[in-house]
This record gives structure tokens, sequence and C-alpha cells, in this order.
């Protein structure tokens, strides 16, 4: 009942490892993306402006109400309609980043007001500019604890990468689909696919445990 | 609050002897809660001046106030002449921008009740960190200017450690020395040994008497330690309800208080000990 064929895994092993950088590229710069532009997000939301704070958070909150893969879409089959034509790569590192930005501004947002109300006025008392006081001294203890949620969210977006597939973006998903369809076999690849996500979820997951004590132990924390 | 008649408030401090700190008519109010109720208070260059009062009576708002951490809905504050709260504007008196408050600011000094050291910094790293970034010294002048207050504070073994290491006292003394190494001309004291253990309160006091004894600084301190407060103000402002209630030279405010709530004060914290 079990008709699994070795000769037919070893074949497409090698198109998946292919496929495998695909994905992790795609988390990566969709990561990149999500890291800068939910800091952005973040502190976008805790300026005086009112008009500021209330768009950004506001647009967070559609982006996290709304499904990703909707997002992944509309940002390529709409955009052309406003004359934003973009290669699947693009608009899915544009979606991805975007999606996984407005959680990361709420994990961030989290981060920063879990430091004391003290290091601002520390930090006024002598006499630094906001910036300054943003990056050398809130950020660095927003971090440790913003850690784990951010961690969460890197394994996250790991694993919504097949959404990508959808656009015609060449990651795993995408390989083990074009597998199938052209071999009319379906267990090997998909069991690969699962069996890879694997492979580099659970690593990635205690790599961020070990990253997080050793950030504490570095800023002095414990 | 921007409706305020202005007309009374000087653009400048002028006259022989200008004070070193100059609140005026200060009014500061939670909604319909005034916990500073047109305070008059000048501090003169050099002078020590201690603040005393009951919890909630308006002592820490004075230092709050005067380093720009609340803002004020009545009155102006003058710093050495200048206005602090207000900038000129004109002929008048607009309240400061940021710039402004920047500039007037790099005059004050202040140390909290809770330290507030940046723990992922070291001792070193907390002194020479306005200095380097704020004053724009050199990193060797700034970590040369740093380890000298250290080792003022009796802290130049530990320059290298972070707070999370050090003790109550020892982090109160390296706060001392970050605020002293923007050379403030103005130093606020905030109940720096409130939360202390006993026996430490005397390191944190001692860097106090140093300052004075060897500092030409002019310092507002809030405490609850009456010895300390006798023994090295020039001056102590009994506060109560936003007002000063009473004033005068140590021996005369804790020998001889006129007023009943300062006796009845005095007799209660007398007690307690």
């Amino acid at each position: 009942m079990f008709d699994w064929r070795w000769d037919f895994t070893w074949d497409i092993l090698p198109r998946l490892i292919v496929a495998t950088g695909n994905t992790l590229l795609a988390a990566g710069l969709g990561y990149a993306i999500a890291v800068v532009l939910g800091l952005a997000f973040a502190l976008a939301q805790r300026t005086p402006y009112r008009a500021v704070t209330v768009v950004v958070r506001e647009a967070v909150e559609f982006v996290r109400s709304t499904p990703l893969v909707l997002q992944i879409f509309f940002v390529f089959y709409v955009g052309p309609q406003f004359g934003l034509r973009l290669s699947p790569w693009t608009a899915g590192m544009i979606a991805i980043g975007l999606h996984y930005a407005a959680y990361l501004s709420e994990v961030y947002r989290g981060g920063l007001e879990s430091v004391p109300k003290g290091q601002w006025e520390a930090a006024t008392s002598l006499n630094l500019s906001t910036a300054r006081t943003y990056f050398r001294v809130i950020i660095p203890q927003a971090l440790p604890p913003s850690l784990a949620g951010m961690g969460n969210y890197l394994v996250g977006i790991l694993k919504d990468t097949p959404m990508l597939s959808v656009i015609g973006v060449a990651e795993l998903m995408h390989t083990a689909n074009a597998i199938g369809s052209e071999t009319y076999r379906f267990l090997e690849p998909y069991t690969l696919v699962g069996i890879i996500f694997l492979l580099i979820s659970l690593p990635t997951a205690t790599g961020i445990r070990l990253f997080e004590a050793w950030m504490r132990r570095k800023l002095g924390m414990i | 609050m921007n409706s305020q008649d202005m007309s009374g408030f000087p653009l400048e401090l002028q006259g022989e002897t200008v004070p070193m700190v100059s609140f005026r008519k200060v009014t500061k109010s939670y909604g319909n809660l005034v916990v500073m109720d047109s305070l008059d208070l000048d501090i003169a260059e050099g002078e020590m001046v201690t603040i005393i009062g009951p919890s909630g009576s308006g002592k820490t708002t004075v230092l709050r106030m005067l380093m720009t951490l609340e803002t004020i809905n009545g009155g102006v504050i003058y710093v050495d002449g200048k206005p602090l709260t207000h900038m000129p504007d004109g002929n008048g008196l607009v309240h400061a921008n940021d710039r402004y408050l920047r500039r007037m600011r790099s005059k004050i000094g202040m140390c909290f009740q809770h330290f507030n050291l940046f723990p992922h910094m070291t001792a070193l790293e907390n002194c020479m960190e306005g200095p380097v970034h704020v004053l724009g010294l050199s990193k060797k002048e700034a970590r040369e200017r740093s380890e000298e207050l250290l080792a003022m504070v009796g802290m130049a073994d530990k320059r290298n450690q972070h707070p999370s290491r050090l003790s109550g006292g020892q982090q109160q003394r390296v706060a001392i020395a970050r605020a002293m190494a923007m050379r403030p001309k103005v130093m606020l004291f905030d109940e720096v040994t409130s939360a202390l253990d006993p026996e430490v309160i005397g390191e944190v006091t001692n860097v106090i008497r140093k300052l004075v004894a060897e500092h030409h600084l002019t310092m507002l301190m809030v405490t609850h330690q009456m010895g300390f407060a006798k023994d090295i103000s020039d001056r102590v402002c009994f506060f109560y309800g936003g007002r000063i209630e009473e004033q005068g030279a140590p021996e005369e405010l804790f020998g001889n208080p006129r007023r009943e709530r300062t006796q009845q004060f005095l007799s209660a914290v007398k007690e307690a000990i």
C-alpha cells in the first residue's frame, strides 16, 4: 500500500535542494524587510503626531486582519492596474515583508513599552536627543524581551513562504507541485518538503533561544 | 496654557546678584489637582537647598519641573538668568521648543531615587555616553573625565561592571558620577537614598558631602534624611500642599520651627527615628 520509490526520491532531491535555497532566500529577505519596517511602524506609533500614529496603527491593524495570500495576490495582480508591474519575487517580498512587519511592530511595541520610564528620564537628564535615546538606550533594552516573539515570527515566515508559490516564486512548494504535475507522484516530493521544513525550523528555534540567552548576557542583564 | 499673561516675566534676569535658579509663580496641575501652587523660589549660585515635607507635598515635582521632565502650567523658571521653560520671542516669552530646551537643560544634572542607570552599559559607559554623544568630547577625553569622577565616588575599580552587578549604593554613586560628567551648574538629587539599605546610605551621602566641599555647584535636594539635610544645607524648605510652608537656615528650621505644620512634621519624623 505504501509505494515509496527511493530511486525517484534521489532523482528529485537535487531539484528540491535548489528550491530550498529559494525558500531560505525568500524567508531571509522577507524577514529582513519585516524587521526594519516593523521597527519603523512601532516607532511611528509612538511619535507625538497624532495623524501619523493613527494612520500607521490602522494600517497595521488592516494588514493583521486580512489573509497573507490575499495580500500576495493583491500586490501581484492588482498592482499592475496602478502601474505597479512587479516580478513574482518583488511582489512576494513586498507582501510577505509588509505582512510580517505588521506583526513584528506589535512585538516591538511590547518590548518598547517594557522599558521603564526612568530610562527615558535619565536620558533626558543627560540631554540625549530623542534618536540617541531610542537607539542607544531604549531599543537595546527593548530587544531582549522582543527576541522570543521575533523568533516565533522567523519560523512563521519560513512556514508561510509556500504561499508565494501561488504567484510563481520557485520555492519548495512550487517545485514540489511542479514535480507532482510532471510525474503524477506526490508522496515523495511533499514528504521531502515536510522533512526539509522540519530540518530548518527545529534548529532555527533552538538557535533563537541560544541567541536570546547570549544577548541578555552581553547586555549585562543577567 | 498659552493664554497666560507673560507680561510680568522678564526676558532675562538682571541685577547684581542673579539667582542660579528662579521659580516665578510656577504652577503645575493635573486636571483639577494643583500640585504646585504659584511657587516662588530663588536659589543662589553655589547654594545647597534641601526640600523636605510629607509625601504628596510637591517636593519631587520641584526637581522634575526644573529638569524639564514635567511641563508647567503657569509661571516661568529661570536658570542662570535665562528662562528655561520659555524662550524669548520678539519682546515676550513663549513656550520653549525642543531645541531651546536642549540647550538650557545642559546646565542641569539630576540623580534619581531609583538610579536609572542604563543596564546594558558598564559604569564607565554610563558616564561616557553623555560627554561623547551630547557634549561631543572625544572618547579619550570622555574616558579620562569619567574615570576621574568614578574615582571620586570610589567606584574606579568597578568601572567595567554592569549595574546589575552593583549594589544600590554603588549604583547611586555611579549615577552621581554620570550626572557630574556633564559638568552641570545645577545638580538635583531626588531622594537619592530612599531606595537604599540603611547601611549603605552613608556611602552616598558622603559623596554628596564631598561634592559640596570640593565643587562650586548649586544643588537642590529632596531627602528624608533629616540629619543629613541639617548638616549639609544652606537652606531648608518645608513643603506642604504644593507650597513652601516655611523655609530658613537648617538650625533655625529644625531647631525652632515657627509654623504648626512644620512642627507637626518634624515631631512625626523624630518619632519615626
